[in-house]
């Protein structure tokens, strides 16, 4: 009857599919890609990142994150939180002014834009009129300052952004207290900084890109000081007491200016090129705190030596005698600094450094001595190289777990002790279910293992794969050690190190069996490591083989990279993950596939030429098996050629398109003009241009056959211990999967415990199958007498898996790009597929089976495939019925990385890239759900802080605001009178439009 | 009286000669210069396949390796519907392209029956189709001919309630010389395709149905709009009444009919060749496996073949009975051993094996 009820006929089935199975996207990890803005509220304790897609995220505390996104998807130029408030104002690269708010809802803060705002010129005037520079958020919380390029300081209303016209500060008013001979109109073109006195809110001090500045007193509308700069102005920064400010120039120098009420036009007390003589590039952005001990802290961005050190990107910070230049290894887009807020406070004593650098976030503890960084608990660079492969392990026990962490704290010494300092807003999501890794492969040979289990992805612990081989790099970190007399005193800071040295060392694979501690690693250049995890540093030889792939196979010459060179005798390795067995394929080619039996003691791994199965315990090769078609060149030569190939094409037909218009320049050049031969030929480019444009897109089609490229390229190994000969006698096999559709079986004899060293493994081929359509081979699965998958080694041995069922018949899934198929055990015979490509035009990218629980009732739970397609669709899968249960949207179809990159976990969550920094996690069950939760209070106001009685009845307006909020909401007082409609939709849109967007 | 019996000479591989030489030599040797006969020979496929014409002889002596089984057979016994058949399914595929090309040229040539042919694609459902769509299926019998066409985007223009309009479509853009989609005749560069195995493309990009054709490329049905549409079938006014569906024939310039299912086609059918996938079953030790396995996927279509060979050999000399039997005989070989697609072709060595049924959801 079962094959007469189509999906979703079965009101049961659906009702418990609604139980099962919910797609969300919950949060994304990583370092944003692409910053362009930095803002921090020492009120709140929060920093904002804005980025050039037009998204803003905020952080605070572990686990305090939010997310908006700009519907215009423009460059976030300038962020700046209103004092003392749950808001902030972002620039945008349009000339667009937005104010965002955090407000609770059901509990939880969330982050909304309340208002955007176009500044608007009288008509007729030109952009440049009212295109904004500076910003300033005035501490009466009422207003906003906004200088522009033409000079003009416009002054807007908040939060309604109502510009009140009366108060422009206009260049004409400024210049009128101004005498003659020092300044004229152009003095006043572009305000370049806008900051508000320290002590007294009623005076600005205005900073235009010429280099004058002024002190504004906004009560009597007029200039009372004016510093005439010499140099072009980059910044302005206040002493705490406001005696004093600092102003930062364009040729490198910084000045202190006195502010006093006698002196009307004073004098630079200090002016200083720091790291002069020699011309220096503008410093863009200072600071001055003041310490206790009177030694102040000057810390400011660029002003290198123009020539020697113009590419730097850095941040000086000079304390008496000490001076540090933190080099960033990516450009700096801002940078801030976490000081004493507490108005009464007679000093800043700074005590971090903040810095967003373009790919990375750098926090420097300016407590302790020698400044040290801090490890941020998120925003990490995942790419600090660029990311190969991820794996992800679930549900880690707590032993392996705390070794994990004992390793990777030996690694972080060197970072300050110092608690994070942005620690704004509660955590109030639930504690995560249990402990998951993700392990991520990079290009640069090492493996990171990364706190997965919330919504912080945390660095805990890195491997390197380097100490292995021999390559020109210098395995030693020299990060921190600082060179004597050198000047300017550069130090290293970040981990952002795009660089690779060998690509050879590129991780591709990777399989940690969490009962056993054993780690498989395989390469770019065919090689694989297995690895254990040792507490203490240890330094041991490690066992080397080599596996011949092509076997019998002659007359062909890999032109790919050589294989990686080996150091020989012993190697010191420090605690953690320490390699005992390198085996090497040759030819090197990238390892495609890899598996570890930690009970068995085996690893099998794969490449384009064949597979090959290692007894570790032993370090003996059991066997190799070729898998390579004779005539399949392309995989012969290795992926060199291939470029070649590509390179030669192109010029080719570069050559072409010249070729044929010389010629018909040729058969133009008659007798006419030079302006008609001219004429013609701009037609001709012209036209030429329209036929490469128009060139139709065009695809083959054409049945598979044994003959295509890359049919022995190896996809997926499976270790399984089934009925592979007999349907009496279970055994151990071992199964490949190949790009041409053939699966290959391996019945292995793994000798008893108490003679695993004496005997050796034995392996025999028992099955060929070749599927007719041939399409690559991407998951093979073994279900056992009940239809459950047959469970991980060791799970059973630990007590966390219901032994399999061996007396009911064993079936064999095998899924292809192209379709599902279960075949019967130990006859392969054909039971029931499902077609995916032939009905709907997409392919299998990745499968996973995935536990599903139910969210009504905690004894049920299911085994289904997970699946994501080659057209960004995640569909789910039944089994052992192969009944498509769902499907999502997930990915963009363009989006290629994305999709490739995207791993499942265990229990139905999985995580793609978003960007080479960003993963986006989602979740595809109603029970596993990881995203953040978080409330943002408004800190007590202290009794010192700024009160301003300027005008009473403003004053009065904004009191009257709160009306009918929720007790909770009360806290937050005015913002609550913009509250949105429907917060799950718009939440649901603003992530929606940041898919779109990337 | 006549019976089973064998016979091997050779012919010179290159230069096999003209079909009435060889027709005569085979009397010559059997002896049976009285008889009328059909010639038959086993291809690489063990398809039994007709020689009666120089065409077939040529090719049937080229595609000989080593040897070429040849089956003689008295006239007047020929069960004309074991030629080229793979599966008894296959027989209800009546229409079947006449244009093929060698007839064409020659037409003085003695031509044979149409079921002398192996289909290579036929017209299905005009009784249900628009007039101005086509429903071409293309066979590929693991033969050596590519499909052989490319497809590109491009726009068409529907009629639509709100007037014309520009939507984005699918073209055959290109098709490959002696390809197998050029030689049918039935599709022509600029055809629009509507539709992959009753799967319709509006809304699938040239990426999807290129997947999908080539998913379905052991038994493609495509329905096209054809560029030129006068060599369109005329379907006489009480067929298309018959049909029950020329009430859509205004409609039909913008939509199909809106079922999806291949009317005339039961489903079991469009499963054919492709659910023919090959297990070895290999009981050999490990040393022997590269002897084995030097034999890449592609050869293993020639595994079939050689032991195929072997097996048809051994059961004609059991089967050394009454023509009648033997002929039997071998078509039950034939469909058994290669083509039923219910059966998964099991060779352990040296032996035959069938599997049990598959039950299909």
């Amino acid at each position: 009857m079962r094959r007469f009820l189509r999906p979703g006929h079965d009101p049961v089935r659906e009702r418990l599919k609604r139980d099962l199975f919910q797609f969300n996207k919950t949060v994304e990890h990583g370092f944003p890609h692409q910053p362009s803005a930095l803002g921090y509220s020492p009120f709140l304790r929060l920093m904002a990142i804005g980025t050039r897609s037009g998204a803003i995220k905020l952080y605070g505390a572990p686990g305090v994150e939010f997310m908006g996104l700009h519907e215009e998807n423009n460059t976030v130029m300038q962020i700046h939180f209103i004092p003392d408030q749950c808001q902030l104002v972002t620039l945008l690269d349009d000339n667009s002014l937005h104010l965002w708010s955090l407000k609770q809802h059901g509990g939880a803060s969330e982050l909304r834009e309340e208002h955007r705002f176009t500044l608007k010129g009288p008509p007729g005037s030109p952009p440049s009129a009212t295109q904004v520079t500076a910003v300033l958020p005035h501490s009466s919380r009422e207003v906003l300052y906004l200088g522009t390029e033409s000079g003009n300081i416009f002054v807007v209303e908040l939060p309604s952004f109502r510009v009140l016209e009366d108060r422009t500060i206009t260049p004409e008013a400024v210049l009128q207290r101004i005498p003659e001979d020092n300044c004229n109109r152009r003095s006043c073109e572009l305000v370049e900084a806008l900051q508000e006195h320290p002590k007294n809110p009623d005076q600005i001090l205005i900073g235009y890109s010429r280099g004058l500045i002024v002190l504004w007193d906004l009560q009597n509308n007029k200039a009372t000081h004016h510093f005439l700069g010499s140099q072009q102005l980059e910044n302005l920064y206040w002493q705490r007491d406001g005696s004093k400010f600092i102003s930062c120039h364009y040729d490198g120098s910084y000045t202190q200016w006195p502010v006093s009420s006698d002196n009307r036009q004073p004098e630079p007390l200090e002016n200083t090129v720091p790291y002069g003589p020699f011309p220096c590039k503008a410093i863009s952005k200072i600071y001055w705190q003041t310490t206790k001990n009177g030694l102040p802290y000057i810390i400011f961005q660029g002003g290198m030596p123009r020539a020697s050190y113009g590419d730097r990107h850095s941040i000086s910070v000079i304390h008496g005698s000490q001076q540090t230049a933190f080099d960033f290894t990516s450009r700096v887009i801002d940078f801030f600094i976490i000081f004493s807020s507490d108005p009464a406070a007679e000093f800043d004593d700074p005590c971090a450094l903040v810095v967003l650098a373009e790919e990375e976030l750098v926090v420097i503890d300016l407590k302790s001595a020698g400044w040290p960084a801090v490890h941020p608990p998120y925003l990490a660079s995942l790419h600090c190289s660029a990311i190969t492969c991820s794996h992800h392990v679930s549900n880690i026990p707590l032993k392996l777990w705390e070794r994990i962490i004992s390793a990777g704290s030996k690694q972080n010494i060197h970072y300050s002790s110092m608690p994070w300092p942005i620690d704004g807003g509660t955590n109030i999501a639930p504690d995560p279910p249990q402990r998951d890794l993700l392990l991520t492969g990079h290009e640069d040979g090492t493996v990171r293992f990364w706190d997965a289990s919330g919504v912080c992805l945390h660095l805990l612990y890195k491997l390197s794969t380097v100490r292995v081989f021999l390559t020109d790099a210098d395995p030693n970190d020299n990060m921190n050690t600082l060179g004597e007399d050198e000047w300017p005193p550069l130090r290293k800071v970040g981990t952002f190190d795009p660089y690779s040295d060998d690509p050879r060392l590129g991780i591709q694979k990777i399989y940690l069996c969490k009962y056993s501690g054993y780690l498989a690693v395989a390469g770019t250049a065919g090689q694989v490591l297995v690895m254990e995890l040792n507490d203490e540093d240890a330094e041991h030889a490690v066992d080397h083989a080599e596996a011949d792939l092509l076997q019998d196979q002659e007359g062909y010459r890999w032109k790919g990279h050589e294989k990686l060179k080996t150091r020989d005798g012993p190697v010191r390795f420090e605690a953690g993950f320490q390699p005992f067995v390198l085996v090497q394929c040759q030819p090197p080619a990238v390892v495609t596939s890899l598996a570890l039996h930690s009970e068995w003691k085996l690893v099998a791994f794969g490449t384009s030429h064949g597979f090959g199965l290692f007894d570790h315990q032993q370090k003996r090769l059991v066997f190799v098996k070729c898998t390579l078609h004779p005539s399949d060149q392309l995989a012969l030569e290795g992926p060199l050629s291939r470029v070649k190939s590509l390179k030669k094409s192109l010029r080719q037909s570069f050559r072409r398109i010249r070729r044929s218009r010389v010629s018909s320049r040729k058969r133009r050049g008659g007798g006419g003009n030079a302006s008609e031969v001219q004429e013609a030929n701009a037609k001709f480019d012209q036209d030429a241009l329209q036929e490469m444009e128009l060139a139709p897109v065009q695809r083959k089609i054409e049945a598979r056959s044994a003959e295509d490229s890359f049919t022995g390229f190896v996809r997926t190994l499976y270790f399984a211990d089934t009925f592979l000969r007999d349907s009496s006698r279970h055994c151990p096999s071992l199964w490949a999967g190949t790009n041409g559709g053939t699966v290959y079986a391996f019945c292995l004899r793994v000798p008893p415990a108490e003679r695993r060293m004496d005997e050796p493994v034995r392996a025999e081929q028992a099955k060929e199958i070749q599927l007719m359509h041939r399409a690559p081979v991407v998951g093979i699965l073994v279900l056992d007498g009940r239809s459950t998958p047959l469970p991980e080694p060791l799970e059973v041995a630990h007590d966390l898996s219901k032994s399999p069922d061996m007396q009911g018949s064993h079936q064999l899934l095998v899924v292809s790009e192209e379709q599902f198929k279960v075949f019967t055990l130990p006859k392969v015979s054909s039971k029931l597929k499902l077609k995916l490509t032939a009905l709907e035009g997409c392919r299998v990218r990745k499968v996973t089976v995935a536990n599903f629980g139910s969210c009504k009732s905690d004894d049920y739970s299911e085994n289904d495939l997970a699946v994501l397609t080659n057209l960004g669709d995640i569909q789910i899968i039944s089994l052992p019925f192969l009944k498509l249960q769902i499907r999502y949207p997930c990915i963009r179809k363009e989006d290629v990385s994305g999709i490739a990159s995207c791993v499942f976990t265990k229990y139905g969550q999985g995580f793609y890239l978003i960007s080479p920094s960003e993963f986006e996690r989602f979740s595809l069950s109603t029970k596993w759900l990881v995203e953040p939760r978080c409330i943002v209070d408004m800190p007590e106001v202290t009794s010192n802080n700024h009160v301003h009685n300027k005008s009473g009845t403003e004053n009065a307006a904004r009191k009257s605001s709160p009306g009918d909020c929720g007790e909770d909401e009360r806290k937050s007082g005015r913002l609550m009178e913009h509250a949105l409609l429907n917060d799950e939709k718009v939440l649901k849109e603003i992530q929606s439009t940041l898919e779109g967007g990337r | 009286q006549f019976g089973a019996e064998f016979r091997r000479f050779s012919l010179d591989r290159y230069k096999p000669g003209k079909f009435e030489d060889f027709y005569k030599l085979i009397l010559h040797i059997h002896r049976i210069a009285n008889l009328e006969v059909m010639i038959g020979y086993a291809d690489v496929h063990g398809d039994l396949l007709p020689i009666n014409n120089d065409d077939n002889f040529f090719k049937a002596v080229s595609s000989a390796h080593p040897l070429l089984r040849v089956f003689i057979q008295r006239q007047d016994e020929v069960d004309y519907s074991n030629f080229g058949t793979n599966t008894l399914s296959r027989k209800k595929k009546a229409l079947v392209t006449l244009r093929n090309d060698n007839l064409r040229r020659r037409p003085h040539i003695n031509i044979s029956m149409p079921h002398d042919f192996r289909p290579v694609s036929s017209i299905i459902d005009v009784d249900i189709l628009p007039e101005t769509h086509r429903r071409v299926r293309l066979y590929r019998h693991g033969c050596e001919k590519p499909l052989g066409f490319y497809i590109r985007d491009g726009t068409s223009v529907r009629v639509t309630p709100h007037g014309l309009e520009k939507v984005p479509g699918i073209f055959i853009s290109r098709m490959v010389p002696g390809g197998l989609a050029e030689s049918t005749g039935l599709l022509a560069v600029n055809d629009e395709v509507l539709e992959v195995n009753g799967i319709e493309v509006a809304g699938k990009t040239l990426d999807q149905v290129t997947d999908m054709m080539i998913a379905n490329s052991h038994n493609l049905i495509i329905t096209v709009k054809p560029a030129n549409q006068r060599n369109n079938i005329i379907r006489s006014s009480r067929m298309s009444g018959s049909s029950g569906q020329s009430t859509d024939s205004t409609a039909s310039h913008h939509s199909l009919p809106t079922s999806h299912v291949l009317q005339n086609f039961h489903p079991d059918e469009m499963e054919s060749d492709e659910e023919a996938d090959i297990v070895i079953e290999g009981g050999l030790e490990p040393q022997h496996i590269p002897k084995l396995h030097s034999l890449t996927s592609s050869s293993l279509s020639r595994i079939n073949g050689s032991s195929l060979s072997h097996r048809l050999q051994r059961d004609l000399v059991l089967n050394n009975n009454s023509g009648r039997e033997s002929n039997g005989n071998i078509h039950k070989l034939l469909s058994s051993l290669k083509t039923d697609p219910r059966h998964s072709l099991v060779i352990p060595r040296g032996g035959i094996e069938e599997d049990g049924t598959v039950i299909t959801l």
